[in-house]
């Protein structure tokens, strides 16, 4: 799942975005909310906060290596990744 | 925060500063009990936060109870300014052999509270302080170390003042002083300071404005004289566009957006931290620009305050660009102000660029906020462009 604002972009591989203690743990995490639980239990990225993301990359920490990326659409998509 | 009159008043009181004897009253009936338990002549005075009481009606003198009743049943019916009364303060009437001027001050530039005392009461200091600046005396002293009876003293002596008159009005004017400081007013006056027949002074007007920010410092006194939280005691009404400002603030606990004033000039500003907001503001005036507004944006805003607030300031009638500045901050975010600012033109439709005049604050993740800047050519400056350079920049892009 991918989701773009204005200045951030948020990835989560698909299978991850399923898995419900990482959507627990995201959303533990983040300290702006971009994160929440779904109905399904699984990931939900919360599109009004995305843009108030701090660069903390504490969900990169929370998540498996590699599987949520932070994109800085204003540095040419650049990529915040574990 | 101003306070009415009878509430200076009994703050004065409290302070253990003589006053002539009355009382406030809310209504007709009041007004009349009020004059019943002075017991002699009385003047009837609207409580308004507003000059000009005399000139419209709302003094006015009364010799018995039944007179007062009407009197304050007219007064409280009248406007004044565009100011209801909140009700009517009604005071015995002295016999005044002469009228002093008692007051405290805050002194901006020394930065300290500055007494005030003339043997030409009844009138505006100002006025005498300009055509006779020798009945006019003046002592700074500290805020922070004691104080003492003598300095209050040389300061009414300055004017001439001798013997037991300058004995009986020291300690006036000290407890003055001390109130100002302990009550942290911006203003203690009393004018005018009577002194009756038999030698002895009371306050016979008082003003008192207190700093808002020490509100909850007060609650006691404040509860006790029924001041509302709700109540601002601000000079005006704050404006539709100044409420929004409150709004834009109040929806979101992350950083300020504050003190959101209303101006008439074509220039918008987001400005702030630690002061630099007033400088910053002056700056833009000292360089012919013409603010729409003076604001406080600062302790690290989220993007939708920094947005809302810059959408506000766009939306304002007569606003052509918008000013983005601060002093060099380190618990504000450059970027995060940045994004916010950015996303206001964007979602109104404009080019950022066409709409922000200068961008010019540097501090933390400042590399990270450039960044967003270029990618949509927003002009901007780091710290090595002054304050004053910046608003320089800021007037010249939209002159006046």
């Amino acid at each position: 799942m991918r989701q773009d604002a204005l200045f951030i972009g948020i990835e989560v591989d698909d299978e991850i975005a399923r898995n419900k203690e990482v959507a627990v743990k995201l959303a533990e995490v983040c300290p702006v909310d971009i994160y929440a639980q779904g109905e399904d239990g699984g990931v939900r990225i919360v599109d009004a906060n995305v843009d108030e993301c701090v660069l903390c990359e504490l969900c990169l920490d929370a998540a498996p290596n590699g599987t949520v990326r932070v994109l800085k659409l204003y540095e040419d998509g650049a990529v915040l990744s574990h | 925060m101003r306070f009415y009159e009878y509430e200076s008043k009994e703050i004065v009181r409290r302070a253990g500063i003589p006053t002539s004897k009355g009382g406030f009253a809310k209504t007709a009936q009041e007004a009349r009990a009020r004059a019943e338990e002075v017991g002699g002549p009385v003047v009837i005075k609207s409580q308004v936060l507003t000059g000009g009481r005399m000139k419209a009606g709302g003094v006015q003198f009364a010799d018995a109870p039944d007179e007062a009743a009407e009197h304050a049943a007219r007064i409280l019916e009248l406007e004044i300014n565009g100011h209801m009364p909140r009700g009517v303060l009604v005071d015995g009437r002295v016999e005044v052999a002469q009228e002093y001027y008692a007051g405290v001050v805050w002194d901006g530039l020394r930065k300290q509270p500055v007494m005030l005392f003339s043997d030409m009461g009844g009138i505006d200091i100002e006025e005498v302080a300009e055509r006779h600046p020798d009945h006019v005396g003046r002592g700074h002293f500290s805020n922070v170390l004691p104080f003492s009876d003598f300095q209050a003293k040389q300061v009414i002596a300055s004017v001439g003042v001798t013997g037991r008159a300058l004995t009986r009005l020291t300690p006036i004017l000290t407890r003055l002083a001390r109130l100002f400081v302990q009550r942290d007013m911006t203003l203690a006056e009393i004018n005018p300071l009577a002194q009756l027949a038999d030698g002895s002074f009371v306050a016979v007007d008082a003003h008192m404005e207190m700093e808002n920010e020490a509100r909850g410092r007060h609650a006691e006194l404040l509860a006790d004289l029924g001041v509302g939280e709700e109540e601002t005691r601000e000079a005006r009404e704050a404006t539709p566009f100044e409420i929004a400002g409150e709004e834009v603030d109040a929806q979101d606990h992350r950083g300020v957006a504050g003190n959101v004033t209303e101006f008439d000039g074509n220039l918008g500003l987001v400005i702030g931290a630690g002061g630099g907001s007033l400088t910053l503001f002056d700056a833009v005036r000292a360089h012919g620009g013409k603010p729409a507004n003076y604001c406080e944006i600062g302790g690290n805003p989220s993007v939708a305050k920094a947005c809302g607030l810059a959408k506000l300031v766009l939306q304002k009638p007569g606003v052509e660009k918008i000013a983005v500045m601060m002093s060099i901050v380190s618990n504000t975010r450059v970027d995060i102000v940045a994004r916010g600012v950015i996303k206001a033109c964007v979602e109104l439709g404009y080019e950022p660029a066409d709409k922000i005049a200068i961008f010019r604050i540097p501090g933390a993740w400042e590399e990270e906020g450039f960044k967003i800047l270029e990618r949509y050519g927003v002009p901007y400056a780091d710290r090595t462009v002054s304050l004053n350079e910046a608003a320089k920049r800021a007037a010249e892009a939209v002159p006046a």
